[in-house]
């Protein structure tokens, strides 16, 4: 019933720590003028635009992207604004492929931005809130937990979290636009890295990052006639849980088993780790990558850490999970969701370079957020549905 | 450009003073804090009990949280990890506990700090108890219990499961 | 690929207050659950959950998370979520029944402006580097395009006083309503102003809302009312925000919007216009080229209760009501975002 829709530009910018030599608006436009020009057309091309980023107290901009109109040349044009949490890349992806595969638009600009050190992430994520007890855990006392619950059903080795990590870290130094490019990691090294939130160390974490990811999506009808190589969108999934309830797990969430289910029904896969070439999964901690491995029905339940131990998930691997270098090496929360879906994109393009997969097909792009709550996923193709 | 060429960043800060609710819905929760008991909320369509009455409704069956039900003060540890990181604001020394906590009658887990003994002893299915602040510090508040600490009791077989709620 | 016809099958809206008590999550759930069972629906048939709000208004990163609560996600539901007012989560719901992905969505949105200073707080809005630190506040903006408006003699303060008397009779009428009062223009014009050339009567009330408004597709809007209100046209579109970039004596994206939304295609009967101020009710009437046989905001409009992120969608319902009642065949639905109408949403709808 819906219209096709293909990526046919993905731009990034060089993300990092502080990226003091730009404006918030700069910092949009450098992903976008690179969007654009990896697709070959103008701003002015641009139908409408769908604009994500995680809460506005991180940059201290009430929905920026009233005042990004100028920067993005919008006057005139809708702009559309998403927030769903860490899942917010995907999210916004997602919105902005419907809006071409309703028929509305022939051609959107899809950007995902944060610029952390803007403001005071730990605060903006962190506000007591009065009555209940702060614990003052941030993200990682949430979610610590969590592993020490997977770690202790599945049985896995206390050194797989590092395992992931010393990969993605490794993975990092072919993506240009990785914000970490630390060659040196080993497994021993990682071990010695000082346990933050014990049972994740420090190396088992995210950074936090400036950073952008735009996307040109395009309708069947344009893209037809449009040079160059395209990621078609085979399919897209959300789903969401409340964050907390009696009896609700936390492991793998239904809501997560269920978007994918969805994902692969709708994309005609029926056996995911055979016909996936690639995945790029939203792991802002290493053990979620063995652990969403299994909620995504790669790997079957407490089996996931072995991949992570055979050595499956690397670059050569029978599925390569964050050939980027993932969130572990570049962390821009609301553009997180959209680098994972963007690089995705990039793999079934034959554009991701060093870290290219040879011959991938299909990959999918992942993203989470909240309490483990809201999912977005999506799948493409070289080739059409 | 280096920021000796020019203006790079410009420092503003931004309050603004908000009055936080807590609803009506939670006036017995907080109420009790006060008296020192712990009081939850029975969901009247699955029967389940949550402590704390999160906005007083039950996020499975979108329903008005009904009965105030007695929980604690005695639970058992489901999960915890040991923080190492320093945080804006924290008056707690390095390294603490924080634990997801079941308190005896309620269905549900709550955050708090563990102290009294070594991280490296606490376990998941580990029963606690609270331990209060002086009354002259109490408020409509869960800080009003300063931390658990370990009641000596063995361990609750806490399953496979353990961590995952 | 053809539209798939959408319409409003069904709203719920709770009175307007100020300083409420209720935390959000309080103030969603009673209209959720009022407009699913006047639907007498299974919550399973809703297909597609959108909200709308604002984590500024609630001081809380992420306060829209807690929302989930109140909308029974369980088992897992599609949802999403707008950082903006409830009737663009309105429009990303039609985006998505035009997929053909869900046939019925449910959007809500809330707002509880009274519980921080909203005119601070929207002022975060604006350009953080040239424009925020001086703090200039939203009503202020909104009378330097007043000021603009009445200077160029595109309107006059006996015009803006006429638009709120007849929003406040209106109101008389409209139980919800917040503010109310029988009273003329001549009366008003007597009154201190606030922030010249704006007077308390010039500005929406701050008041806390929250809305609800069920969406469905073809068959199954017919299912669910008698008389549902088919969505003909929407569109939204946004302007420069540059305070010298742009005339402050027009609102060019909202004449894009109607134009797009078939507005000037026939006699519109009833527009509810989300104007938080009154010269800005004038000027978004120019834009549309509503005349006098469309009857502006029967419902008092966001003069009279102006919830934040729930004004728009407010307005929604109340068009998609007075189709329903039939007291209106063609009828308006607007929503404004931004300082000074920099962004606007237009739809058009209809009774079959
Ligand atoms: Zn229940």
């Amino acid at each position: 019933m819906a219209d096709l829709c293909a990526v046919v530009g993905v731009g990034q910018t060089k993300h990092a720590s502080c990226r003091a030599d730009v404006s918030i608006a700069g910092l949009v436009r450098e992903a976008v003028d690179r969007a654009l020009a990896d697709a070959n057309i103008g701003i002015d091309d641009v139908d409408a635009i769908v604009i994500g980023k995680a809460p506005d107290p991180l940059e201290g901009v009430a929905m920026p992207e009233l005042w990004l109109a100028d920067a993005l040349a919008a006057h005139g044009k809708p702009v559309f604004r998403v927030h769903t949490a860490g899942s917010v890349g995907g999210s916004t992806a997602i919105v902005a492929a419907q809006h071409v595969m309703a028929g509305i638009h022939g051609t959107v600009l899809t950007i995902g931005f944060e610029k952390q050190s803007d403001g005071n992430a730990m605060w903006a994520l962190s506000v007591p809130i009065p009555f209940g007890m702060p614990v003052h855990a941030g993200a990682g006392g949430y979610f610590s937990p969590i592993v020490r619950g997977y770690i202790k059903r599945s049985g896995a080795p206390s050194h797989v979290g590092a395992m992931v990590a010393v990969k993605d870290r490794t993975n990092a130094c072919r993506n240009p636009y990785a914000h970490l490019h630390e060659p040196d990691w080993t497994l021993e090294k990682a071990l010695e890295s000082p346990m933050m939130w014990d049972p994740i160390r420090f190396v088992e974490t995210c950074p936090s990052s400036d950073g952008a990811m735009a996307l040109v999506l395009m309708s069947e009808e344009r893209a037809d006639k449009h040079a160059g190589p395209k990621a078609w969108v085979h399919a897209t999934a959300m789903r969401s849980e409340p964050t907390a309830f009696a009896g609700r797990e936390q492991v793998s969430p239904r809501a997560g088993e269920m978007c994918a289910e969805d994902l692969w029904r709708k994309g005609g896969i029926t056996n995911p780790a055979k016909e996936i070439d690639v995945a790029e999964i939203y792991v802002p901690f290493a053990w979620f990558e063995p652990m969403w491995l299994e909620n995504l029905g790669f790997a079957s339940r407490n089996e996931g850490w072995r991949w992570v131990e055979d050595g499956i998930t690397d670059i050569g691997g029978a599925l390569p999970v964050n050939p980027s270098g993932g969130v572990m090496s570049t962390n821009p929360i609301g553009a997180s969701g959209m680098l994972r879906f963007g690089e995705a994109a990039m793999q079934v393009m034959g554009k991701a370079g060093e870290h290219q997969i040879d011959g991938a097909r299909k990959a999918i792009g992942h993203a989470y957020g909240g309490g483990s709550q809201f999912f977005a996923m999506w799948l493409v193709s070289n080739g059409k549905p | 450009m280096s920021e000796a060429d020019g203006i790079m960043r410009l420092r503003q800060p931004i309050s603004v003073t908000y009055n936080w609710s807590a609803g009506p819905n939670a006036t017995s929760h907080l109420n009790g804090l006060l008296a020192g008991t712990l009081i939850g909320k029975r969901c009247p369509s699955c029967s389940l009990v949550y402590f704390p009455p999160r906005n007083g409704v039950c996020p499975k069956c979108a329903r008005v949280l009904g009965d105030d039900v007695v929980v604690g003060p005695r639970g058992t540890i489901t999960t915890f990890c040991v923080v190492n990181v320093p945080f804006l604001g924290q008056k707690i020394k390095l390294p603490y506990v924080a634990a997801q906590i079941l308190l005896d009658g309620a269905d549900i887990s709550m955050q708090h700090l563990i102290q009294e003994c070594e991280a490296g002893d606490v376990r998941i299915g580990m029963r606690v108890e609270p331990v209060w602040k002086d009354r002259s510090e109490w408020g409509p508040s869960l800080e009003n219990i300063a931390h658990f600490r370990p009641t000596g009791e063995p361990d609750r077989d806490m399953g496979v499961e353990a961590g995952a709620s | 690929m053809a539209r798939r016809d959408v319409a409003i099958v069904a709203t719920a809206q709770r009175p307007n207050q100020v300083g409420s008590t209720l935390t959000s999550v309080e103030l969603i759930l009673p209209v959720i659950n009022e407009v699913i069972e006047k639907l007498g629906i299974e919550r399973q048939k809703i297909g597609f959950w959108c909200h709308g709000s604002c984590d500024y208004m609630s001081g809380q990163p992420f306060s829209f998370v807690a929302a989930v609560d109140a909308i029974g996600a369980w088992p897992p539901i599609i949802e999403s979520h707008v950082e903006g007012d409830g009737a663009l989560a309105l429009y990303e719901a039609w985006v998505k029944i035009q997929t053909g992905e869900c046939d019925v969505a449910l959007v809500f949105s809330n707002g509880k402006t009274t519980s921080g200073p909203i005119d601070r707080i929207l002022n975060l809005q604006a350009d953080p580097y040239m424009v925020t630190p001086l703090w200039p506040g939203f009503d202020s903006l909104s009378a330097l395009q007043a000021r603009a408006c009445l200077d160029s003699n595109v309107l006059t303060e006996a015009d803006m006083a006429e638009v709120a008397a007849r929003s406040y009779r209106d109101a008389l009428n409209n139980p919800i309503a917040y503010a109310k009062e029988n009273v003329t223009a001549e009366q008003l014009l007597a009154r201190p102003y606030v922030t010249a050339p704006l007077r308390a009567h010039d500005c929406g009330v701050p008041v806390d809302g929250a809305n609800a408004v069920v969406l469905a597709a073809g068959d199954a809007a017919r299912g669910l009312a008698e008389r549902p209100a088919w969505i003909r046209g929407i569109d939204h579109r946004i302007d420069t925000q540059r305070l010298g970039a742009r005339s402050m004596t027009e609102s060019f994206s909202t004449a894009v919007a109607a134009h797009k939304a078939g507005v000037g295609d026939d006699r519109i009967d009833v527009a509810e216009l989300h104007a938080p101020y009154t010269h800005q009710e004038i000027l978004l009437r120019r834009a549309m080229n509503l005349g006098e046989g469309t009857h502006i905001n029967p419902s008092g409009g966001a003069l009279v209760s102006n919830p934040a992120m729930a004004a728009g969608l407010a307005r929604f319902a109340e068009a998609a009501e007075s189709v329903f009642s039939g007291s209106a065949d063609r009828v308006l639905a607007h929503c404004t975002s931004g300082p000074m109408l920099q962004q606007n949403l237009v739809c058009v709808m209809e009774g079959e």
